[in-house]
Order: structure tokens, then C-alpha cells, then sequence
């Protein structure tokens, strides 16, 4: 595996100096991160340099997401380092969240000395194995000279094919060893070869399936992000003039003001993107994966449509749904193949006018929308919207999970990849603000705006100290309904209103615990209250005129305030409800 | 039958079995059988899997199973194309009554006695599974003490070797 004939001018590096010289060589510029005893030898040489910026989290788990917010803004690979034992499992959940939505990371962990291994030593835990499930790969390095060979491979499996992340465990002799530095440049893996470019008849075969279609839809998934294919994307869909449902990890790389887009499928998915897939003819899949929030029950899902399935990863085809024409590439190449094709055989097309009629009357029957609350607290849909409005699609919005992360997908226009961040697969609470962060390290002429609820806030909040400290000026909207939302929801609609642990303020006693105002100031962020329609916009307006500090807005909302449109889980996608005790007639064809 | 035969070629890499029991574990699908050993090629074992495949296709577990870095390559192996064999240790009770009966029925199975005790003897076997359970049924009434049996080994008939092409790029 490693080149034993180094040519005698190599330089002879300890394991650690050849991790910080590959990390050079692949063009890494930021990395996020925190010491430990197993780790030491490595963050020994990271100071001795200034190439690297090396971002001091409060919480691995805040490096895993800076990494990830970091990689899904800047298009490369991100990268997250922490010590063995407990720093590496508090990675954990950050690798699965890449894993889940294909974001590439390099995770880099201290493991104890090789002979210590297997001891049950002081901070040892077998995380190559415990992350076995969730990383695209990883490698153990036991020795200083397997360094640069392992940093190469790593980087090539994190950022070809399908995307991931893989982790690097690097006991502490490793690091302390030393071996003539020999950089492999690309390095063969025999058993890693994504197909980029696709088999021209499949390829013919979709164009004349889409030409044979009276109601095709392209379903986008994050693949198409991924494979930075909005150009040609955009150039497919007008030239085929067929509806656009972009999903969750989809958001912006279709406009959401461009005509042909009816938004977001799915559990909480607008009425006609919802229905625009349930009563098509033909699904033009790209980079997607037919998730069960997208599909709803699945032998309900679309039950008219022929499918074309175009993704990098073979796996995902065939694995939920059946598809007619399977198209294993790369979604860009892909896309770049289709276009002539379809252009060849776009004479004999079916005539589509029938179904835009239909799709239109459900864009101008069913808005998104949302109602003012009883209880006289304000309505978080609302200010989510204006968030957007003011700041602007060039602005980068990062969401945790839960009700405020999907009313951010609905009320926020994305018209660029890049500008949504969220977790999507894994559904991470905490997810925002290191990724916020992350984004903004990458992006740091960019405004960032994290949408995020107070259960999320209160996970991975200490991560503000970071923003702090190193000029990462974020702006948080805090949307305070004092519980968890989305579960509550859940509660209220189908388990009788009994809302078992979802309240995170005690119904007596003081206001709030914490309060979250003061807990910005104590960060050194600006904290704002807002509580009234009058107070929002001043709020906003001064978050974006302040950036010499993160700023963070508590906007205190109704709890009652529910997310709609809504199917709920188990059903077919035909039962979409526009608001509560209200389904659409779906059926009046 | 809903069992299939799948010959890896894999990277003899640390923790790669447990890549490949854990995807199968991960994902819900069932090893039947499994052996594993060295091959021609230094630094490439061959993994032989029965897969049972009632609950998910065949082509899911292949294509998740390539997807691992370190497996070079996947074939299926069809009884009727391919060289088949369970390798099986037995041991079995005997006394002066009984012990002409047992010798025959090793004859009969073509298998062999490698170890030979005044009260016990162990009989290798070799062949498909059939086999296998044929001579365990007869051997059943004489009172089996113990029995070691090797996963599935399997291996295409005629001249192609499935190692040909792997390393062609390299």
C-alpha cells in the first residue's frame, strides 16, 4: 500500500506533520475542531503553521456540523478533528447526519497508542467500528508512513460518487512516528469506481419516455446539488416544460421563482407538489431517493408513473421504487447527455397543456399560508417570511429540526444551491448553529441566518462562544414557542391533544429558563427580545445592520401554531391535508 | 429456493468481515452460510456467502455489498455453472456392534475416517449440503457426538476465473 522506494530527498515527517502537509496538498483551509490527550501530537504541529485555520469548538459535535455547513457552502470537503474516546463518539452524530444526506466530511480522530489498543486504555473506544454503519468508509493508521496514502484515499471516497463522510483514526505513535513524506497523488482503489458517465441508451430511452409522457414531473433530490448540476438542470427543465418539485435537501437548486417550480413534496410539502407527483405519468427522478417523507406510504405513491431514475449511486435504484429507466451517473453528465436527446425526439412530444392546467388551478387554489393565532402570540410562519424577504435569496439560511425548520423550507424563496442548509435524512436537532457557522467560515461575506427552534437552540448553543471568539459573526432566529414543536404537533393531532414532555418552560415560575437574551449577552452576541408585529422588523433590520458580533433574536411564539400542508405518517400522499380537516378534492378530474 | 450463492473478492483489509456481517445485519438480510480465505492474488480474500433472499432482492444486497470500498467484486454462482462443497467433520459413537454398519455407510458417502477412537470415530465429508444432511440422517441413529461443518465453498466450472479482470486498471 505505501510506495516503500521514497525517493531520498523526501522529507522525512512524523505522522502528524504528514497529516497537516496532506491536508495542504488537498487544498483544506479550514478545519474545526478540539484537543484532547490522543490527538496531541497532531494540534502540537497545527501550530506551528498559519495555511490552516483551525476553528477551537466548544463541542465535537459543533465541529462535525461546522464541517458539514462548512462543505455544503464551500462545494468541498469539510473537515472535523477531535481526540479518541469521548471526542470521537461526540462525533458520532454528525457523521451520521453526513452520511444520511451525502455530505463529504474527513473526520480526523487520536486513538490511543496501537499497543494500548485493545486494553480498554484511558479514552480508547473502537470508533472505526462503532462508525462502521455510518461512514462511506474508514481507515485505521497505525504508522507515521501509511499517512499520505490514507489522507489521498480518504479525500478522493469522501468527494467522488456519492458523496460521505470517512473517518480517519490515527493512533498516537502514528502521529509521533516519522517517515519520508511521499504524496501519492491520485491513488488507485480497485474497489471504488462510480460511473460518471452513462449508458447512451438508457439515456435515449428516457428522452423518448418523457416525449411519450402527458404528465411527467422532475422530482430533484440533493444528488442534483451535489453534482452541481443547476445550470444544465435549469436548462433540462425549460427545454422539457414540465412541473419541478424540489425536495427537502433539494431546496434552491431549482428557483423557487421560476414558474415551473411547485415546491417541496412530501409529509409537509405544498398541495401541488404533493399531488403534482401523486397524479403523474412519468417521475424524471434525479438524485433523489424516493424517502418515506417524500413517498408517504409507498404502495400509494405516484400510482400512474412510469419512473426514470438517474443517480450516481446504484444502490438507490430500485431500492424503494421500481424504475422503468434506470440511469446509473452522474446527475450533471447525465443531464448534459439528455438534453441533445431529448431535443432529437421533442417534435413528437405529447402535449403536456392538459396537465399545466390541472397543476395550475391547485398553485392558485392551495397557497402556502398560514393563520394569526388565538392565544394573541405571534405567528412563526410570518416572521420566518420575512426573515426571507429582507435578507434575500444571495443570504444563507441554516435550520435545525423540527416546525421551524419546515416553515423556513416553505416560506423562505431558495434560488440558489447553497442558501438551505438542514438536516435532512438523520433530522439532527442542534444542527443550525454549528452548521451556521461552518457556512460562515466558508462564506464569510455572506449573511447567515440560523432558523432555529428553542429545543435545538439548547443543544449545540455553546457554539456561539466559538462564533464569538472567532469573528463568525451569525445571526440567529430563535423561534421560542418554549416547546417541542414538531413533536407536540404530533401530540395534539393523533395522540388526543396529550402533550406527554413537549413543554420546555414550566407552566408557574419565572418566564423563561434560560433567557436566551441574556444568555447572548453573556456569549457576547447581541440579544434581542421580540415579542410584538411592530417589534420584528426593527429586530431584523438591526441583526443585519450588525456584524461585528452574532446576533440572536428571541422571537417568543404561539405554541399553537401547527405546520400545513400535512399528510400524516403511514398514509398515502393522496390524503394530503391543506389544514387541519381540510383535504383537498383531489379527485374532481 | 431463495438461497444464492455470491462470491466476493475483497481487500484482505482489517475489519472488513465486519463490514460485510454488519451490512448484512444493518439492513436485514440473512447469511445462510460463510467462508472466507485467501486467494491467488497476495492481499485479495475470497469471501463465499449463501445468501437467503426471501425478504429483499438479490440485486439489493449486491449493490450495497459493492458499495463497501473494499469489495472488488461480487458474482453470482448458479448450481448448475458452478463446482459447489460443504467440508464437514463428524463424530460419531461406535462400538464392536455397530462399527461395520458405520464403515459402510462411509464407503457408501465416499467420505473418509480421519481419527479413530476405541468408542468414536470422525468422519470427514465432503460435498453439497444434500450430502451433508444424507449422512447425518444415517448417522443419527449410531448417536453423533459433535459436528463441525465449513461454510458453502463454490467456484465457476470451465477456464474463467473470476480473478481475471479486477486489477485491470492498475
Amino acid at each position: 500500500m505505501v510506495d516503500k522506494t521514497a525517493p531520498k530527498d523526501a522529507p522525512i515527517l512524523t505522522g502528524s506533520g504528514a497529516l497537516l502537509r496532506s491536508l495542504e496538498i488537498l487544498g483544506i483551509k479550514d478545519v474545526f475542531g478540539l484537543p484532547g490527550g490522543a490527538i496531541m501530537p497532531f494540534y502540537d504541529e497545527l501550530m506551528t503553521q498559519d495555511k490552516i485555520r483551525h476553528i477551537l469548538v466548544r463541542h465535537e459535535q459543533g465541529a462535525g456540523h461546522a464541517a458539514e455547513g462548512y462543505a455544503l457552502v464551500a462545494g468541498t470537503v469539510g473537515v472535523c478533528i477531535a481526540t479518541s474516546g469521548p471526542g470521537a463518539t461526540n462525533l458520532v452524530t454528525a457523521i451520521a447526519d453526513a452520511h444520511m444526506d451525502s455530505i463529504p466530511m474527513i473526520a480526523i480522530t487520536g486513538q490511543v497508542f496501537s499497543h494500548l489498543m485493545g486494553t480498554d486504555a484511558f479514552q480508547e473506544v473502537d470508533i472505526v467500528g462503532m462508525t462502521m454503519p455510518i461512514t462511506k468508509h474508514s481507515f485505521l493508521v497505525t504508522k507515521a508512513e501509511d499517512v499520505p496514502y490514507v489522507m489521498a484515499a480518504a479525500y478522493q471516497i469522501a468527494t467522488e460518487g456519492r458523496p460521505g463522510p470517512v473517518l480517519i483514526d490515527v493512533t498516537k505513535d502514528a502521529q509521533q512516528g516519522s517517515a519520508p513524506f511521499v504524496w501519492p497523488g491520485r491513488v488507485d482503489l480497485p474497489g471504488f469506481k462510480p460511473v460518471q458517465k452513462a449508458h447512451g441508451k438508457q439515456v435515449a430511452a428516457a428522452a423518448q419516455m418523457i416525449a411519450e409522457a402527458e404528465r411527467p414531473i422532475f422530482y430533484l433530490g440533493g444528488g442534483t446539488i451535489r453534482a452541481k448540476a443547476q445550470k444544465e438542470l435549469l436548462k433540462l427543465v425549460e427545454t422539457v416544460g414540465a412541473p419541478v418539485i424540489t425536495t427537502l435537501t433539494a431546496r434552491g437548486v431549482f428557483p423557487d421563482s421560476h414558474k415551473q417550480n411547485l415546491g417541496m413534496p412530501g409529509m409537509h410539502g405544498t398541495v401541488p407538489a404533493v399531488l403534482g407527483l401523486q397524479e403523474s405519468d412519468l417521475l424524471i427522478v434525479l438524485g433523489a431517493r424516493f424517502d418515506d417523507r417524500v413517498t408517504g406510504k409507498v404502495s400509494e405513491f405516484a400510482p400512474d408513473a412510469k419512473v426514470i431514475h438517474i443517480d450516481i449511486d446504484p444502490a438507490e435504484i430500485g431500492k424503494i421504487r421500481e424504475a422503468d429507466v434506470p440511469i446509473v451517473g452522474d446527475v450533471r453528465e447525465v443531464i448534459i447527455d439528455l438534453i441533445p436527446e431529448w431535443e432529437a425526439v421533442k417534435k413528437s412530444r405529447k402535449s403536456i397543456d392538459a396537465w399545466w392546467k390541472r397543476l395550475d388551478k391547485l398553485v392558485a387554489d392551495f397557497p402556502l399560508g398560514f393563520d394569526d393565532l388565538d392565544d394573541g402570540l405571534l405567528a412563526p410562519q410570518g416572521i420566518i417570511k420575512t426573515i426571507g424577504e429582507i435578507s434575500g435569496p444571495e443570504a444563507i439560511y441554516a435550520a435545525g429540526v423540527g416546525q421551524h425548520q419546515m416553515w423556513a423550507a416553505q416560506f423562505i424563496e431558495y434560488e440558489r444551491p447553497g442558501a438551505w442548509l438542514n438536516s435532512g435524512g438523520a433530522g439532527t436537532m442542534g444542527f443550525a448553529i454549528p452548521a451556521a457557522m461552518g457556512a460562515k467560515v466558508a462564506a464569510p461575506d455572506r449573511t447567515v441566518w440560523t432558523i432555529d427552534g428553542d429545543g435545538c437552540f439548547q443543544m449545540t448553543n455553546q457554539e456561539l462562544a466559538t462564533c464569538v471568539i472567532n469573528d463568525i459573526p451569525i445571526k440567529v432566529a430563535i423561534i421560542n414557542n418554549s416547546s417541542l414543536g414538531m413533536v407536540r404537533q404530533w401530540q395534539t393531532l393523533f395522540y388526543d391533544g396529550r402533550h406527554s414532555f413537549t413543554d420546555l418552560q414550566p407552566l408557574d415560575g419565572p418566564e423563561f429558563i434560560p433567557d436566551f437574551v441574556k444568555l447572548a449577552e453573556a456569549y457576547g452576541c447581541l440579544g434581542i427580545r421580540v415579542r410584538t408585529e411592530e417589534e420584528i422588523l426593527p429586530a431584523i433590520e438591526l441583526a443585519l445592520k450588525t456584524n461585528d458580533r452574532p446576533v440572536v433574536i428571541d422571537f417568543i411564539v404561539s405554541r399553537e401554531a401547527m405546520v400545513w400542508p400535512m399528510v400524516p405518517q403511514g398514509v398515502g400522499n393522496s390524503n394530503v391535508q391543506y389544514a387541519r380537516e381540510h383535504a383537498p378534492s383531489w379527485d374532481e378530474e | 429456493m431463495s438461497q444464492h450463492v455470491l462470491s466476493l473478492l475483497v481487500e484482505d483489509k482489517p475489519g472488513l468481515l465486519t463490514r460485510v456481517a454488519g451490512l448484512f445485519a444493518r439492513r436485514g438480510y440473512n447469511i445462510h452460510s460463510l467462508a472466507v480465505g485467501t486467494t491467488e492474488i497476495e492481499g485479495v480474500s475470497r469471501i463465499t456467502l449463501v445468501v437467503d433472499v426471501e425478504g429483499s432482492p438479490l440485486e439489493q444486497v449486491t449493490k450495497q455489498l459493492n458499495k463497501l470500498i473494499n469489495v472488488l467484486k461480487i458474482v453470482e454462482l448458479e448450481p448448475d455453472q458452478s463446482v459447489q462443497r460443504e467440508h464437514m467433520l463428524v463424530k460419531v459413537r461406535i462400538d464392536t456392534t455397530t462399527r461395520t454398519q458405520i464403515l459402510e455407510a462411509v464407503d457408501l458417502f465416499r467420505a473418509r475416517v480421519v481419527d479413530v477412537a476405541p468408542d468414536a470415530l470422525v468422519i470427514e465429508v465432503t460435498g453439497d449440503s444434500q450430502k451433508a444432511d444424507a449422512i447425518l440422517r444415517v448417522l443419527e441413529p449410531f448417536g453423533i457426538k459433535e459436528i463441525a461443518q465449513s461454510g458453502l465453498l463454490a467456484m465457476g466450472r470451465g477456464s474463467k476465473s473470476i480473478s481475471e479482470r479486477i486489477f485491470k486498471n492498475s
